[in-house]
C-alpha cells in the first residue's frame, strides 16, 4: 500500500509526524479523504478530528481549525492547536465545556462573546469526543 | 580608612548580592534554553505558513484582500515587545529608545500613531510619556503558548482590519546568539512583502482562493506576531542571563579587593598593637 508523509504542525511545535495510507478530515466545504498522489490543494478545516489510517488502525488528532495543505507525497495540517487523542487533557476540556455552556446560558447581547463561547464549546466537545473514542 | 567592621559588613553584603545574581543567572539560563527551543519549535509552522500564504497570495494575480493592499496611511500602529521585568541589561531600553526615536522622527502629533505595548516596561514608559497606547498586555508567560496570546494577536490584527491604523510595525529584540541581540523593526501589515519560495506550488483551492485568504491571512499575521514574541522572549532571557553573569563577576571582583583591604587593615591593627606593647614595655624599663 502506498503511503504519504503526514505532518501536523502548530505554533507550539510539531504534534504528529508519520507515514499513513489515508487522511480524512472535515474541511469547511465538507468531508475530505486524501490518499497518496493527490493533486496539490489547500483547504481550511473545521474544528474536528483528523483521522489517519495506517496499517489497519486509525489514529485521531483533534484540531481546532487551521489548514490542510496537500501535495502528492505529503500532507501538512497547519492548526493553531492540535492534540493526539492520547494527549488530550479531558478534565481541562470538560472544564472548558462547562464554562462555555455557562456563558451561552447567560446569553449576553454582545455578538462577539457569544460567537467565541460557541467556538470554545465546539472545541471542548471535539476534544472530549476524540479522547473518549466516540467517533 | 574604613574600620575592620565596615569592611567585613560590605564583604558579607556583596557576597549575598552575588548569591542572588548567581541564582538569577541560573534561572535565566534555563528559561533561555526553553525559550530558544520554543522559538525553534515554531519554525516549521511558520515556514509552512509562509510557503502556503506566498503561493496563494502571489500565485494567483486576481486575488484581492484588504490585508494585502497598502492604503493611504493616516495612522501608524507600533507593536512594541518588551519584558515585564527589568534587570536584563539594555534589553528593554534598546527597544524603547528605537521606537521612541522613530516615532519622534516620523510623527508630529499623538493622533498619527497608536502603540500596542506587550510587556510592562514598555507600557509604563509610553504611558508616562503620554503617548497613545491603545492596547497593552502584561504578564505574558515566559514560555507563552499560542492559545495564551491568541487574544492579543487577534485584536491587533482586528485593529488593522477595522481601520484603527493603516499600517503596523513591530519592534522587538531579535535573538542572534546568547551574547548578542539586536533591535529589529518589521513591517507586519499590510502584507506587501511576503517572501516567495524558490519553487512555488500551484494549488487547487477548496472552495476558492478568496475564501482561503480570508481565513489564512489573519492567521498568518497572528503567527508573525507570535514568532516575534518568541524571538523576543529568547532574547530577554539571554540578555538577563548576561546581565546577571556580569553582576556576579563584578561582585566577585569587589569581594576580592575588599578582602584584600580587610586583610591589610587587620595586619595594620596587629602591627599597631605590637608597637604599642613594645613601646609600653620599653617605657617600663
Amino acid at each position: 500500500m502506498n503511503t504519504m508523509k503526514v505532518n501536523v504542525v502548530t505554533p507550539d511545535g510539531p504534534v504528529y509526524e508519520s507515514d499513513v495510507e489515508m487522511v480524512s478530515t472535515k474541511a469547511q466545504t465538507g468531508e475530505l479523504g486524501i490518499m497518496p498522489g493527490h493533486i496539490p490543494m489547500v483547504a481550511p478545516l473545521q474544528i474536528g478530528a483528523v483521522r489517519l489510517k495506517k496499517g489497519g488502525n486509525t489514529e485521531f488528532v483533534a484540531v481546532s481549525g487551521g489548514f490542510l495543505e496537500v501535495r502528492p507525497d505529503t500532507v501538512t495540517v497547519l492548526a493553531q492547536t492540535a492534540e493526539k487523542s492520547d494527549n488530550i487533557d479531558v478534565e481541562r476540556a470538560m472544564r472548558a465545556k462547562e464554562r462555555a455552556e455557562q456563558r451561552l446560558r447567560e446569553k449576553q447581547q454582545e455578538n462577539v462573546d457569544f460567537r467565541r463561547a460557541e467556538l470554545a464549546l465546539q472545541r471542548a466537545i471535539n476534544r472530549i469526543s476524540i479522547a473518549q473514542g466516540k467517533l | 580608612m574604613a574600620s575592620l567592621r565596615d569592611i567585613k559588613n560590605r564583604i558579607t553584603s556583596t557576597k549575598k548580592t552575588s548569591q542572588i545574581t548567581k541564582a538569577m543567572e541560573m534561572v535565566s539560563s534555563s528559561k533561555w534554553n526553553r525559550g530558544v527551543n520554543n522559538a525553534k519549535a515554531f519554525v516549521p509552522y511558520m515556514e509552512k505558513m509562509q510557503e502556503v500564504t506566498a503561493s496563494i497570495a502571489m500565485g494567483s494575480q486576481d486575488v484581492n484582500h484588504p490585508m494585502l493592499k497598502s492604503r493611504p496611511v493616516k495612522k501608524t500602529g507600533y507593536l512594541v515587545i518588551t519584558s515585564d521585568r527589568g534587570l536584563a541589561g539594555a534589553f528593554n531600553s534598546n527597544v524603547i529608545r528605537q521606537v521612541y526615536q522613530t516615532i519622534k522622527k516620523r510623527h508630529k502629533s499623538n493622533d498619527e500613531f497608536a502603540i500596542i505595548a506587550i510587556g510592562r516596561v514598555g507600557r509604563d514608559f509610553f504611558a508616562k510619556q503620554g503617548m497613545n497606547v491603545v492596547l497593552e498586555i502584561t504578564g505574558v508567560a515566559d514560555q507563552p503558548s499560542f492559545t495564551e496570546i491568541k487574544d492579543i494577536t487577534s485584536s491587533t490584527v482586528g485593529m488593522f482590519e477595522d481601520g484603527t491604523f493603516d499600517e503596523l510595525f513591530v519592534y522587538y529584540s531579535h535573538y542572534v546568539s546568547a551574547i548578542s541581540q539586536e533591535v529589529t523593526e518589521k513591517k507586519l501589515l499590510p502584507l506587501t512583502n511576503i517572501e516567495v519560495p524558490s519553487k512555488p506550488t500551484s494549488y487547487e483551492f477548496e472552495p476558492n482562493a478568496e475564501q482561503i485568504l480570508e481565513v489564512l491571512l489573519p492567521q498568518y499575521a497572528e503567527s508573525l506576531i507570535f514568532g516575534s514574541l518568541l524571538d523576543s522572549k529568547a532574547s530577554e532571557h539571554a540578555a538577563r542571563m548576561n546581565a546577571m553573569k556580569n553582576a556576579t563577576d563584578n561582585a566577585n571582583e569587589l569581594i576580592k579587593s575588599l578582602s584584600l583591604s580587610y586583610n591589610r587593615a587587620r595586619q595594620a591593627a596587629i602591627t599597631q598593637e605590637i608597637t604599642e606593647i613594645v613601646g609600653g614595655a620599653a617605657a617600663l624599663e
